[in-house]
């Protein structure tokens, strides 16, 4: 064997010795959304239930008014990123390569209609200085942990944080645990904000990876007329004076939840919190509708054009 | 044969890195030896999601969230907390398939070098893990008698191992140019339980059937500040009862003791 010989065969056994080690977990792909959590589905405009809000946090989200996101300021406010976790649509994984290297340079989770894109940098660059420029879909750096992707997200505008019950300032900072177990991925979010928690705000969500993406893309945002009142009067900023959201009292009178605990707190999310409710909270009468019952079964065959056998 | 020196070392060290990832043989470490993370400690719930379902108790035919067949909903509809109190029965809603989502605290040790005990004070449960092969012992379950159905039922268990934490790469060239570390961090607990006792998902009666699967995966995250937190994420399996599979993921927090440790018997209205 010749000496090029022998140098080629030692390199293909290092390539095929290392291909074992190589292996890592590949996020790429479209997830969708299969959990069963409440995430993001509350109907009534204050369900502030199970959320660590500060006394700051609180006042914040009882004083908004969804007309404010008419004003033509903030048509384009996009949510902040902790809405990967509780918004609607699948999340699209892809993989940006060093254009050089082909190495990893990042994960890209890709925005959706009212979501910026969140880009993971994973080249180990450091976040930047706190008065940098702050963006919808913030700065994101990540790490591998074993087979976890960790993910730490800073420099995001303020923005509301469950479908507009509830505030994350600019100073927030999300940290993502993804955990991939074949072609089921766990998002762990915790949310933390100095501004408007008084603790962690954690959240998880189930995806389940699938060939069949049903995506809302993100796409250029144009401010139009909304509401003529904003048009005509742009000083005007909807919003609720201290106690006189419309809406406060929806969820105690639906479910006879107690509305200190409808107004969230950190207390509310610990189990020893049961104690209180316990004397105040009376079990409603049965559910009649929007309960979640099955879907109808089909009209029987033979009826409605169907052929018998 | 200059020139080939680099590439020898590559050889070399290749293989015993390769190596040292087979094995040589070693006297079998016990499960509790070979965990790649510790379990074990003081665990209390965070209640962030579906709030309204969990900490109190839903009202009756409340069951959004959860995809029901019409045979459960005819079952959730029936629900009746005296009839269950009357049979005894005031332990349904706190059977493996939703004692995690109970509100509550969880003291995990090892009662053996195999087995993971889990607590809860909520319902003062206990969950047994017993850490081997899944697959080798759901096999070999199959030809034995059915065990009484509990409602915690048999959970077999065992460590997924983190792979080596090698940068993802796309040239093979590449990723025979770097070194991965022998020993990578993290790694989680894949838990299979069967031979359930049918109970409910909720208090409110929304049922599971005793032929409910569950499977969970328990991944640990130690933070920085020294938090620790746990996520389970949850599938339920159930064709009976549950039209999709049932994907939850609880969170819980670590606590430095067990001073809050509250227990209280299980009840059939609160």
């Amino acid at each position: 064997m010749g000496h090029k010989a022998r140098v080629g065969a030692l390199v293909i056994i290092v390539m095929v010795a290392a291909v074992p080690v190589s292996a890592q977990v590949d996020l790429t792909g479209t997830w969708q959304r299969v959990g069963s959590s409440d995430n993001g589905a509350a109907r009534e405009p204050v369900d502030l239930l199970g959320m660590p809000l500060s006394a700051d946090g609180r006042a914040k989200a009882l004083s908004y008014d969804i007309a404010a996101l008419s004003a033509t300021e903030r048509q384009c406010q996009m949510y902040p990123p902790i809405y990967a976790i509780v918004g609607p649509f699948p999340l699209q994984f892809v993989m940006v390569p060093d254009p050089v290297t082909q190495k990893l340079l990042a994960w890209k989770i890709l925005g959706w209609g009212d979501r910026d894109e969140t880009v993971i940098w994973m080249d180990g660059r450091p976040h930047p200085s706190k008065y940098a420029p702050h963006s919808h879909g913030g700065f994101t750096t990540g790490a591998w942990e074993g087979d976890t992707l960790t993910a730490v997200t800073t420099h995001a505008k303020l923005g509301d944080i469950k479908r507009h019950r509830g505030f994350s300032s600019d100073r927030a900072t999300v940290t993502y645990r993804f955990n991939r177990h074949g072609d089921i991925l766990t998002v762990t979010g915790i949310l933390e904000d100095p501004v408007y928690l008084a603790e962690p705000y954690t959240l998880t969500e189930v995806f389940r990876l699938t060939t069949n993406p049903n995506n809302f893309p993100l796409t250029a945002c144009e401010p139009i007329e909304e509401l003529p009142s904003l048009h005509e009067n742009p000083a005007l900023v909807p919003h609720y004076l201290p106690g006189k959201h419309p809406a406060m009292n929806e969820v105690t009178e639906r479910y006879n939840i107690p509305l200190e605990a409808v107004v969230g707190g950190p207390e509310t999310m610990y189990p020893e919190y049961r104690k209180k409710l316990k004397d105040k909270y009376v079990m409603p009468p049965p559910c009649k509708e929007g309960c979640g019952a099955p879907p109808a079964p089909p009209p029987p065959a033979g009826r409605g054009g169907a052929q018998q056998p | 044969m200059k020139k080939a020196g680099p590439a020898l070392l590559l050889v070399v060290c290749s293989l015993v890195s390769l190596e040292a990832q087979r094995g040589n043989p070693q006297p079998p470490r016990t499960p509790r030896a070979s965990a790649p993370i510790d379990l074990t400690g003081y665990w209390v719930s965070i209640v962030t999601q579906d709030w309204r379902w969990r900490m109190v108790t839903p009202r009756k035919g409340d069951y959004q969230g959860v995809q029901l067949t019409s045979e459960a909903a005819k079952v959730a509809d029936a629900w009746d907390p005296a009839k269950d109190e009357a049979a005894g029965e005031q332990c349904k809603s706190y059977g493996a398939p939703a004692l995690m989502m109970v509100p509550g605290r969880f003291h995990i040790t090892w009662q053996d070098d195999t087995t993971l005990k889990v607590e809860s004070d909520a319902g003062t449960q206990t969950r047994l893990l017993r850490i081997g092969n899944v697959q080798t012992s759901l096999d070999s379950a199959r030809d034995k008698p059915a065990e009484t159905r509990t409602w915690q039922g048999v959970s077999q268990a065992q460590w997924l191992m983190p792979r080596p934490n090698v940068p993802l790469q796309l040239r093979p060239a590449d990723r025979a140019a770097d070194t991965p570390p022998l020993n990578p961090s993290g790694g989680s607990l894949q838990v299979v339980t069967r031979n359930l006792r049918a109970g409910y998902l909720r208090k409110n009666g929304v049922p599971y059937s005793e032929n409910a699967v569950l499977t969970e995966y328990w991944d640990l995250y130690k933070r920085p500040n020294g938090e620790e937190w746990l996520t389970i994420t949850t599938q339920v399996e159930d064709p009976q009862y549950l039209r999709n599979v049932r994907l939850t993921a609880p969170m819980f927090k670590k606590e430095p003791n067990g001073s809050k440790w509250d227990p209280t018997p299980c009840s059939s209205r609160w």
